[in-house]
């Protein structure tokens, strides 16, 4: 069927903020399918509440609306633009229940817009549990035996008739949200209360477990004539019981026979079918491992991660493919990309094994709970690529930048066989360096499978690792042993450290060097291998291209041209402190050098980004950041340059070894990347630019660390050096809690100097600029709203800046301007400055792209990373259209909104701090800058007032404050709960708080209230020490758990107050298109 | 033990040897299967060829013997990236190391077998041979590559005599419809049952019982259908049988008279290895049937022997279809399917009599011909294989076509009550 030719204009919406459950992988397949619809001549007009990403960008939508992603925001903007179609499946969770509430309402059919890719009939049969299972039934597709549920006590009464364990999934939620399995009834209602709770619907489907059975995911593609295909299957390695997010998973399939996966693969055609979705489709299913049994977990009918990682494994574009199938295209009519010969309609075939390794974040909230359940905790994920599943598990490995590049990588040695047979039975994140240690320790395939459930087949090749471990530090090295661990994707450093046990790290790193030498003289190198649908059965056009040992020829070679080549390094998996906006950066700086004539090599190892999608860059390398991986790549490509700039700390790291490569580096020099990171030269160089910042010195000992603080003073600001996010960074006020902090940073060897510096108190201000060595574009100065100790990630960031006087902000960027030529800076610098009074100090310079960077391009206008790709490649400002210094502001507010996840982490501490801990932002834009700060509250899903009653405790110090915030929160009719002391403090000024107990003591305690759902609002100011057991830590993770909104600044509530005063001008919220501003 | 793949235009891989030591000559296919392999092993397809699967991890879930579509492999030789030490799954009965030993079939690990692959698609299908002789004389071998032609494949692989797959008489005797055990949670009790369900029987996408039919005496009967067996893979006659209908295979080199002479409702024609144009008595017999009135459905070598029975030429791919990807579009709905390929030979579309023949199904990828519509006979052919194994199961219902076309040519249609399946939905 040919293009419907009444679709002209579609809007697209977008999935919002980062937050666990929903990452990057929407904004690679929202800029997929905005590219694929503008390629056919569509008018595309995007929302999507989240600056970071590529899609809200002018040049990849027609109109582009960052607003908060409700109901009424989109009705506005569809009045406005009168699109004919809505593509609603491209935003995941978020932007389906949009599509369908807007359809539900009767709204798209009263403005004659059709719902694209989906219906809402369609939608509700995949979504709505009940109808689900319904539909399965009829088909005969078979569901494990559930009942949904609305209250705890029909849960419990149908667990008792289907048995224990049993397991939770809340209707509507993101990332399984709230749910879990229960073993027993009072794990059921603790997670049933929770999970009625976060339901959208308050519903909770309670079902039979299924826990232990094989989890196998099939993508599937349908268009309206019928015609469908899978696009690839998945086998979780870890069984059912995990979150898919949660789970390493190698694509294709490897234990299933043909009669298995033509079972699941049909049964996933007869589903898409009776659903009737014409585009992408994702099936999950449990397969018995002992027979031929099956159950349907679920369906997403739309694109998800899986889709992502599924599109990334095979070359298939399955985001591009379903937005032409929603224009009306049947897949034979698609061009499959990649070989510009064979169709879309056909299914793509692997000649190699991908591993996909979810990255969590562990190590960012130490206090959090490690074990994996059927809630996602991943924040990202990394992919490998390689000719067998163990040297793909071992790229996978390395590719986290987790201090792991081997299965030795956690001690487990310590553990008797007994300890590891009851730690075999945790399910975390370090399940399979736990197998690791049970196979040395001579442990049966059989026992761990039994224990574990994962597939002997899997444990069968990790075993393969192990000895291959084992005998690399027995020797002796023959060229053989060398040649099997590096097919197995062993680094040299690992042969290195294996191979000479207990040398000193120089020595073992010198020793990389010897190995290199030795495989060298081997013959024993990386050739590079494409990815490419067909398994070769088809000419390629795209180079795609993964690396392998062993082998005969190398594609890479062939591909080589005589251009001008750059190598752009990407950012690694998405991570707290490091997110999509470096991939953001990453592609725009990729784009810019494609359109200078340079031929573009990006090497990333992330499958949910925009950057790793086949035709961003003219080639792509699907390979792990390190040294090693980055030279195998410069062997073969020889790249003119690199740039570092852009892909956050992951490509920074590797400055000094491509320098020993010989690949010259864009941009700023390495030698003044390191004097900005360098405490004693950085000192120089702001005495001389006469810039002042909070005194401090480089320590490495706690008891260095300790003698500075009392020499400074406390309270003091602990953090390590050469991180992002602020990772380690603690405001310490004790003796103690130095010993804690440095105790934390020193679990892994430190390269660098660990900082202390006195802390602060005032405003934390901002710049991003672009420098071309002689002249700086400032677009604008960011004001935070937090002050200063709280992460400019987990910030409220305002611009342009509000608070401050003409004199700090011309100071600022006399700074700025200052520092960029001090520090040669060619290219990108971001500097945080904090403002107390007149007097401005400098937090830290970094001369590279920074979080903020999408935001502030965004909202003025200002492309600052293709201006700095230009200068990077000689142009100076001036010539580019620029007047230099700060640009002039803009007459509208634009706020950007941290976003957290952490009610998803089990145990993580909630409260904002110099550690960074959001994932995610959105923004508010506006004229007014209470109604930009509305609709940032309002985009980040704090919509209130909804019952008016709060509660309010702060630490002492805050109780002043309080006062005010609880004084203004009254007068907008809302019911203040207090415990003694802070509601005395309050009820002595006038404010009517109530008291209520502290929790322990009797009802009611601020635990009951939270638990009856009367609260919309928790301001809780965390006395100083971390204590997992302290009242004010179970506070707050008991009102994130439960949907209760969690304020840990008293900043952010003056906001949230002042938004909310103002409301009622905001009820009719003004949309902005900001490609036209 | 080293071992060597050495190409008809002087390539030499070198890897390790798998299965039986033995010298083998043959010609040189890829198969891009991920799944599936001992199915492919054990079709008698390719006889005469030595498979190189594109998969590079091949043995992960042993051999069930069950999945054999044929008593025995084949092919002359089998080469792979890796062959799984450790296979793993609940009805492996043995590895394919084992496998391979156990039927002295060689084979050869440990090459580049994206490398070889590339070289059959940009050079053509040719011969090879694997060896372990590391003192090789490629001088010597090259001329005997190129000379070499594997000729009377299909007299190989067919039964030497003919025997009968009796029908099933109800659907349970099937495998589960898909492997379901559908749960009906209000109904559902766990005291009923201490474990759930279990089926080891391979499942079957049969739902109706289309090869059973009214005998006219008020009860019903088997449709007989004759398989003619020019080197069949068992789930041709599976197929048949599992929708009812009683199966007899006759031997390749069987007069059509004899198997006319049993007055079969209709004639199957099976896959089979080989040129098409080497099977001449084949083919005068096929024109026999054709002629004969009786409905007929043929798969893949049957496909072309029936082509050529009719006038039309066929000639070889450069590299064939071998894989279980490949999308073919039914003419006379526009739907593309997905389909199970294995051949080396195409139907010449362009010497088609347009009175005779015209074509039913195109590959979406090369535009070759995948099927024919006889115009002046009960007659049916695709090139590609709805009885799968190994592959997609979307075009099974061809089979059930063919059923139609048989009743239909009888003056019966539909089915008896009772004999579909509840749960069939489509």
């Amino acid at each position: 069927m040919p293009k419907d030719t009444g679709i002209r204009k579609v809007m697209v919406i977008g999935s919002g903020p980062i937050v666990i459950g929903q990452a990057a992988e929407f904004d690679y397949a929202g800029t997929q399918a905005c590219r694929a619809l503008k390629e056919e001549g569509i008018e595309v007009c995007l929302v999507n509440s989240n600056p970071a990403t590529i899609m809200t960008d002018r040049d990849i939508a027609d109109e582009v609306y960052i607003e908060p992603l409700t109901n009424e925001v989109l009705e506005k903007i569809i009045e406005k633009e009168k699109p004919d179609g809505l593509l609603p499946n491209m935003g995941g969770q978020a932007g389906l229940n949009l599509g369908m509430n807007l359809s539900e309402s009767g709204f798209l059919d009263a403005q004659g817009v059709r719902l694209l890719g989906a219906n809402a009939l369609t939608i509700k049969k995949a979504e709505d549990r009940l109808l689900f299972k319904e539909t399965m039934l009829k088909i005969g597709e078979p569901v494990a035996p559930s009942r949904v549920v609305e209250n705890v006590e029909d849960g419990v009464a149908f667990a008792a008739q289907i048995g224990y364990p049993v397991v939770l999934r809340p209707a509507y939620t993101l990332g399984g949200s709230g749910g879990g399995i229960a073993h027993s009834v009072t794990e059921l209602r603790k997670i049933l209360e929770n999970g009625l709770r976060l339901s959208r619907v308050g519903q909770v489907l309670v079902e039979r477990s299924i826990e232990g059975w094989k989890e196998i995911e099939y993508e599937v593609m349908r268009d309206s004539a019928g015609n469908c295909i899978t696009v690839c299957n998945m086998e979780n390695i870890d069984p059912v019981g995990v979150h898919t997010g949660d789970s390493i998973v190698v694509a294709p399939s490897q234990t299933l026979s043909d009669k298995e996966y033509q079972m699941l693969r049909t049964s996933a055609l007869n589903i898409i079918c009776e659903l009737g979705i014409t585009g992408g489709c994702n099936v999950q299913f449990a397969l018995h491992p002992t027979s031929f049994e099956y159950c349907v977990i679920e369906v997403n009918p739309r694109v998800s991660r899986s889709s992502a990682l599924a599109s990334k494994a095979t070359g298939y574009p399955i985001a591009k493919v379903a937005a032409k199938i929603a224009l009306g295209y049947t897949l034979d009519e698609i061009k499959n990309a990649i070989t510009g010969k064979t169709y879309a309609s056909f299914e793509p075939a692997l000649d190699y094994c991908v591993v996909k390794f979810p990255r969590l974040p562990f190590d960012k909230f130490i206090t959090a709970k490690r074990t994996l359940t059927t809630q996602m905790k991943a924040t990202g994920e990394v992919m490998s690529i390689c000719t067998n599943f163990e040297g793909a598990m071992m790229k996978a490995i390395r590719s986290l930048e987790q201090h792991v590049d081997c299965l030795d990588s956690y001690d487990f040695s310590n553990l008797s066989k007994e300890e590891l047979f009851s730690r075999l039975t945790v399910v975390d994140d370090q399940r399979i360096w736990v197998i690791a240690e049970a196979l040395r320790k001579g442990i049966s395939y059989g026992t761990i499978h039994e224990i574990t459930m994962i597939d002997e087949w899997f444990i069968d090749k990790l075993n393969h690792l192990v000895k291959i471990e084992a005998r690399l530090k027995k020797g002796p090295l023959t060229k053989e042993l060398l040649a099997e661990a590096k097919s197995c994707e062993y680094p040299d450093t690992v042969i290195a450290r294996l191979v000479n046990r207990g040398a000193a790290a120089e020595a073992a790193k010198a020793a990389a060097d010897d190995i290199r030498a030795m495989r060298l003289s081997y013959g024993i190198r990386a050739s590079y291998k494409m990815v490419d649908t067909c398994a070769a059965e088809f000419e390629a056009k795209t180079p795609y291209f993964y690396s392998v040992y062993g082998e005969n020829e190398d594609e890479a070679v062939e591909k080589l041209t005589h251009r001008k080549k750059i190598l752009v390094l990407g950012s690694g998996p998405i991570r707290i402190g490091q997110g999509i906006e470096f991939d953001y950066c990453s592609v725009h700086a990729t784009w810019a050098f494609r359109r200078a004539g340079y031929e573009t090599i990006i090497i990333n190892n992330n499958p949910e980004t925009v950057s790793t999608d086949f035709d961003i860059a003219d080639k792509l390398y699907f390979e792990p950041l390190t040294p090693e991986d980055v030279q195998n790549v410069v062997d073969i490509e020889h790249p003119d340059c690199a740039v570092v700039q852009f892909g956050g700390q992951t490509a920074i790291k590797l400055t000094q070894d491509l320098i020993k490569m010989g690949v010259p580096i864009l941009g700023t020099d390495a030698k003044d990347v390191d004097a900005a990171e360098d405490r004693e030269i950085f000192d120089e160089v702001l005495q001389k630019c006469g810039i002042s910042r909070a005194a401090g010195e480089t320590v490495f000992t706690a008891e260095e660390a300790k003698k500075v603080a009392n020499r400074l003073g406390y309270p003091v600001l602990v953090r390590p050096s050469y991180v992002l996010g602020g990772a380690g960074m603690q405001i310490a006020i004790s003796d103690e809690e130095i010993e804690q902090f440095m105790a934390i940073i020193n679990r892994y060897t430190q390269e660098h100097p660990i900082l202390v510096d006195k802390y602060l108190m005032g405003t934390e201000t901002e710049v991003d600029a672009v420098c071309d060595g002689e002249n700086i574009v400032i677009p604008g100065v960011m004001e935070h709203i937090e002050r200063s100790g709280v992460h400019s990630g987990d910030s409220i960031s305002v611009y342009p800046a509000r608070t401050l006087s003409e004199n700090v902000r011309r100071t600022i960027a006399e700074y700025t301007e200052k520092l960029a030529k001090e520090l040669h800076v060619i290219g990108l610098i971001n500097v945080q400055f904090i403002a107390i009074g007149e007097k401005v100090y400098i937090i830290e310079a970094n001369p590279r792209s920074s979080r903020t960077v999408p935001y502030i391009s965004k909202v003025t206008g200002i492309p600052i990373v293709d201006l700095a790709a230009k200068v990077m490649m000689g142009s100076k400002l001036t010539d580019l259209g620029y007047r230099p210094g700060l640009q002039p502001e803009a007459d509208y507010y634009a706020i950007k909104m941290p976003v957290f996840s952490t009610e998803k982490i089990r145990d993580a501490e909630v409260s904002v701090g110099p550690e960074m801990k959001s994932t995610g932002e959105c923004l508010g834009i506006s004229k007014s800058f209470d109604e930009a700060l509305y609709k940032a509250f309002l985009g980040a899903g704090v919509v209130l007032p909804k019952h008016r009653q709060m509660i309010i405790t702060v630490k002492d110090a805050d109780k002043g404050e309080a006062i005010e915030i609880g004084r203004r929160f009254e007068a907008l009719g809302y019911i203040i709960y207090s415990t003694r002391r802070t509601a005395d403090a309050l009820k002595e000024t006038g404010v009517h708080a109530r008291q209520v107990n502290r929790i322990g003591q009797e009802s009611p305690t601020l635990m009951d209230l939270l638990l009856g759902h009367k609260i919309d609002l928790v301001i809780d100011t965390p006395t100083q020490g971390r204590d997992k057991n302290r009242d004010g830590f179970i506070i707050r993770r008991t009102a994130i758990e439960t949907g209760v909104y969690c304020i840990t600044s008293l900043d952010t509530a003056r906001a949230l107050v002042s938004s909310l005063e103002h409301a009622s001008e905001t009820k009719n919220l003004e949309i902005v298109d900001i490609a036209k501003l | 033990m080293q071992a060597f793949l050495i190409l008809e235009d002087g390539t030499v891989f070198k890897g390790s040897r798998i299965g039986a030591d033995r010298d083998v000559i043959s010609e040189i296919v890829f198969n891009t299967s991920m799944a599936g392999y001992p199915e492919v092993l054990t079709d008698p397809s390719y006889e005469g060829q030595s498979v190189c699967m594109t998969y590079p991890l091949i043995g992960n879930y042993g051999i069930c013997t069950d999945d054999m579509e044929s008593s025995r492999p084949w092919m002359d030789a089998l080469i792979v990236r890796e062959a799984a030490r450790v296979p793993s799954n609940f009805r492996s009965d043995m590895s394919l190391l084992k496998f391979m030993e156990k039927y002295e079939l060689p084979g050869i690990e440990g090459i580049d077998t994206r490398a070889l692959t590339r070289i059959l698609r940009e050079r053509g299908t040719m011969n090879g041979m694997i060896t372990s002789d590391a003192n090789y004389d490629l001088q010597a071998i090259l001329p005997k590559l190129k000379a070499y032609t594997c000729g009377k494949v299909v007299e190989k692989v067919s039964c030497s005599e003919k025997y009968t797959v009796k029908g099933v008489s109800d659907l349970s005797e099937n495998g589960p419809l898909s492997g379901r055990a559908v749960f009906d949670p209000d109904t559902y009790h766990p005291e009923d049952t201490e474990e759930p369900v279990k089926h080891e029987k391979r499942p079957s996408l049969v739902r109706e019982l289309t090869g059973i039919v009214p005998d006219g005496k008020g009860g019903t009967r088997h449709l007989s259908i004759a398989l003619l067996d020019v080197g069949a893979k068992r789930n041709i006659a599976g197929s048949l049988a599992a929708r009812g209908c009683d199966v007899t295979v006759y031997p390749a080199l069987t007069a059509a008279e004899e198997i006319l002479a049993s007055h079969p409702d209709g004639i199957m024609l099976s896959n089979g290895p080989g040129d098409p144009k080497e099977c001449t008595s084949i083919i005068e017999e096929v024109r026999r049937m054709y002629e004969s009135d009786v409905p007929i459905f043929a798969i893949c070598l049957g496909h072309q022997l029936m082509a050529l029975a009719t006038g039309a030429d066929t000639h070889k791919l450069k590299y064939g279809h071998r894989g279980g990807n490949h999308p073919v579009k039914d003419l006379s709905t526009g739907r593309v399917y997905i389909s199970s390929q294995n051949h080396g030979y195409v139907v010449d579309t362009d010497t088609l009599d347009p009175s005779v023949a015209v074509p039913a199904f195109v590959n979406v990828n090369d535009g070759t011909n995948e099927g024919l519509r006889y115009l002046k006979k009960n007659v049916f052919t695709v090139q590609f294989h709805p009885e799968a194994c190994p592959g997609p199961q979307d075009s099974g219902y061809l089979f059930d076509r063919f059923l139609e076309n048989v009743k239909s040519a009888a003056g019966m249609s539909g089915v008896p009550e009772g004999l579909s399946c509840a749960a069939a939905g489509k």
